[in-house]
């Protein structure tokens, strides 16, 4: 059943904010669904990377609030498959960086459990801050 | 002072600051103002004034009037309490220091940084493992360090601090502990890092670490221990607490000393 | 030959046996790795918005530094940067094609650092299984004493050896350096779709058991390929799917342990090299019973 969609100006906003952080031609996105099927971690996103590329073209902004962002491991499958040349692991930075930029931080460092980081190596923590601390 | 109207509480405030300014003027330059040469001209908190140019950022505020109550302690750029933020007129560069220790120049704007929020990890020293995961389980900030060198740049002492962070997150303790000796934990590099580490509350527990567990231990220290626990000593201190203040002081003035 | 080399933090602590084995390994091809005299962690990650720079200071201060040690004579007229880990390769190799690209954001990085020498722009990274495709893989034939015969050899990508297509150093959909390498090594190869798919990589800081259930799969299926081990180039992959099966085992109890190699390992196993080089404490799942078990270990020291 299709929805209707109002568009405002405050959805094109949104739209040229990701663009311009990403710097990806976002309405060139055909919704092929190349990507979510690359996704190593689709089966734990609420929405899939098709959806979520959708959603910003529409200019959603609700779509900052959604889980599958933080779920990206950055692993570029669907950048190298995309059929029109997009990087989606760059619009998801950007919809992380809209987060993480208000200093919200996605996990809460004191809670890290200290046994688990007694085992961990130095790269996963750093990687880990970079993505998911502002 | 409830009862004292306005015009007698002002009187009484500015023969209160007169008599503030005539007592540092003394104690702080040590010359009359007819005597000196140079002046220059510094802002406090944004309020010209105008102070003797061979002054320290300390007694040239102390000239102007101000007392400090906080962010001053030792006076001789060891304790690490008057921490100063300042720029110069004309110029961009945020230039730090510390207030006891760095001459007054003209134009410079000043504040003072008495404090530092900064959280200090508690732990047991002889229940962690000596390896950089300790680090990193107390401060899991550390891993944010980006090594954008702004550290290095506030510190006061010259000490390069964005290595030994970075030592801390190789793990290697030694260079940590070294490089991090002389700090005097002022708080300007904790409070100008974008990345919000606490260089120095880190670098403590990385020292204690590699005291701890692998800096070789003193073996003058051990042995001097022994000594005294085998009783070498006990018959000099035996002697010692029994002879009376005359001979004391016959000791001392003619102990033995080296040529001046 | 002596070329600058990057080593990476987690390279001198849970690492330390990826790095003890490529030293040892790259000697017996005549490569000297000198170490930076003064390096600082790469950031792992590349940063991914256009607007960020202060992301991109760590990996360009890393490669002043090569350009440093040419101008010190400590190195002699090569601005190559190698590197082991793969995360590391792909972090540094992406920051200096985007200052190349960008003049005015590599003049904005040089003006920030200016306590350093500006970035000149002339590093090329590269990571060592291009250095060794470059020797030519007969070379490494050659040295090998020890071929690792009937080893089932499953060989790991993961993602940042081989994404984006720019930084990649074999087909991203397709690749066969490493293939070629365990050939000359006297190892069977076996392949299988799973051996692009990213590992989970940080993820592991934010939930394990996502890590843990691709690992499983990851793992299952080399496993039914034949595969009796796995190889990889990175700390962060080999900590994703050696020291996971421990949660891997926990949630699927019929799940039998499978070791994993840094490719160096092999090599130096290959080279019949001295045991303390194979570094094979750090491993998680210790790979010693299966090497014995193919009458690999104990034909060492045979110079």
């Amino acid at each position: 059943m299709p929805r209707k969609v109002i568009i405002t100006d405050k959805n094109v906003n949104f739209l040229k904010k990701v663009e311009e952080l990403s710097g990806q031609f976002i309405t060139r996105c055909d919704q092929c669904g190349v990507c979510s099927g690359s996704c190593p971690m689709i089966s734990e996103m609420d929405i899939t990377p098709s959806q979520m590329m959708r959603m910003v073209q529409l200019g959603q902004s609700e779509v900052i609030n959604t889980k599958a962002m933080w779920l990206c491991a950055s692993c570029f499958a669907c950048t190298v498959r995309c059929p029109r040349g997009l990087d989606l692991s760059k619009v998801a930075e950007a919809l992380r960086q809209i987060n993480l930029r208000q200093a919200i931080d996605h996990i809460d460092i004191k809670k890290l459990p200290k046994d688990e980081i007694e085992r961990l190596p130095q790269i996963a923590l750093v990687g880990g801050m970079r993505k998911f601390t502002g | 002072m409830k009862n004292k109207d306005e015009s007698n509480r002002k009187l009484d405030a500015g023969k209160i600051m007169d008599r503030i300014a005539k007592a540092s003027e003394q104690i702080v330059s040590g010359v009359k103002d007819e005597e000196v040469e140079n002046w220059v001209t510094i802002y406090v908190m944004g309020r010209a004034y105008k102070v003797p140019a061979d002054l320290t950022i300390l007694t040239a505020i102390e000239y102007a009037g101000y007392k400090f109550l906080r962010g001053c302690g030792c006076r001789q750029g060891f304790c690490g309490a008057c921490s100063t933020v300042y720029r110069k007129k004309g110029e961009y560069k945020l230039q730090t220091g510390m207030a006891c220790q760095t001459r007054v120049e003209d134009g410079m704007f000043l504040v003072q940084i008495p404090f530092t929020p900064a959280e200090k990890a508690s732990y047991d020293i002889g229940k962690l493992n000596y390896n950089v995961n300790s680090l990193f389980q107390y401060y899991p900030e550390l891993a944010r360090c980006v090594s954008c060198n702004t550290c290095t740049k506030a510190c006061p002492q010259d000490l390069e601090v964005m290595d030994y962070v970075q030592a801390g997150i190789k793990g290697d303790f030694k260079e940590l502990a070294e490089k991090s000796f002389d700090c005097i934990q002022c708080g300007l590099c904790a409070i100008r890092c974008p990345s919000e580490l606490v260089q120095y509350n880190i670098a403590q527990l990385g020292r204690r670490l590699y005291g701890r567990y692998d800096s070789p231990e003193p073996e003058h220290l051990k042995k001097r221990l022994q000594e005294i626990q085998e009783g070498k000593f006990n018959e000099v201190m035996e002697k010692i607490t029994q002879i009376s203040i005359e001979e004391m002081e016959k000791l001392y003035t003619e102990r033995e000393r080296e040529e001046e | 030959m002596k070329i600058s080399y990057y080593p990476g933090c987690t390279l001198k602590t849970n690492a330390k046996n990826f790095e003890n084995s490529a030293i040892a390994v790259a000697r017996k091809l005549g490569v000297e790795l000198i170490e930076l005299t003064r390096w600082n962690c790469c950031g792992t990650v590349f940063s991914l918005t256009d607007d960020d720079l202060i992301h991109n200071v760590a990996p360009i201060r890393n490669l002043i530094r090569v350009e440093e040690m040419n101008n010190n004579g400590l190195i002699n007229n090569d601005k190559r940067l190698l590197t082991l880990c793969s995360m590391c390769y792909n972090t540094l190799k992406r920051a200096n094609l985007r200052v190349k690209e960008n003049p005015d954001d590599l003049e904005k990085i040089n003006d920030l650092m200016y306590l350093e020498e500006n970035y000149e722009g002339e590093v090329e990274v590269l990571h060592f299984l291009e250095l060794l495709r470059d020797i030519g893989f007969e070379k490494v034939r050659e040295n090998v004493k020890n071929p690792l015969k009937g080893l089932m050899i499953a060989p790991y990508y993961g993602c940042m050896l081989l994404r984006p297509k720019e930084v990649g150093i074999d087909d991203p959909e397709g690749p066969t350096i490493q293939e070629e390498l365990y050939l000359e090594l006297g190892a069977e190869i076996i392949d299988n779709p799973y051996k692009k798919v990213c590992c989970g990589s940080y993820q592991i800081i934010q939930d394990k058991y996502v890590v843990s259930n691709l690992a499983y799969d990851i793992l299952t299926h080399a496993k039914d390929a034949g595969a009796e081990a796995i190889s990889l180039s990175c700390p962060l992959c080999a900590y994703n799917l050696d020291s996971i099966q421990k949660e891997v085992k926990e949630k699927n109890p019929q799940f039998v342990e499978m070791p994993v190699f840094y490719f160096t390992q092999l090599m130096a196993v290959a080279f019949g090299l001295d045991t303390e080089v194979f570094g094979f404490d750090l491993n998680y799942v210790d790979p010693r019973p299966l090497l014995n078990d193919k009458n690999l270990l104990g034909r060492n020291n045979e110079e």
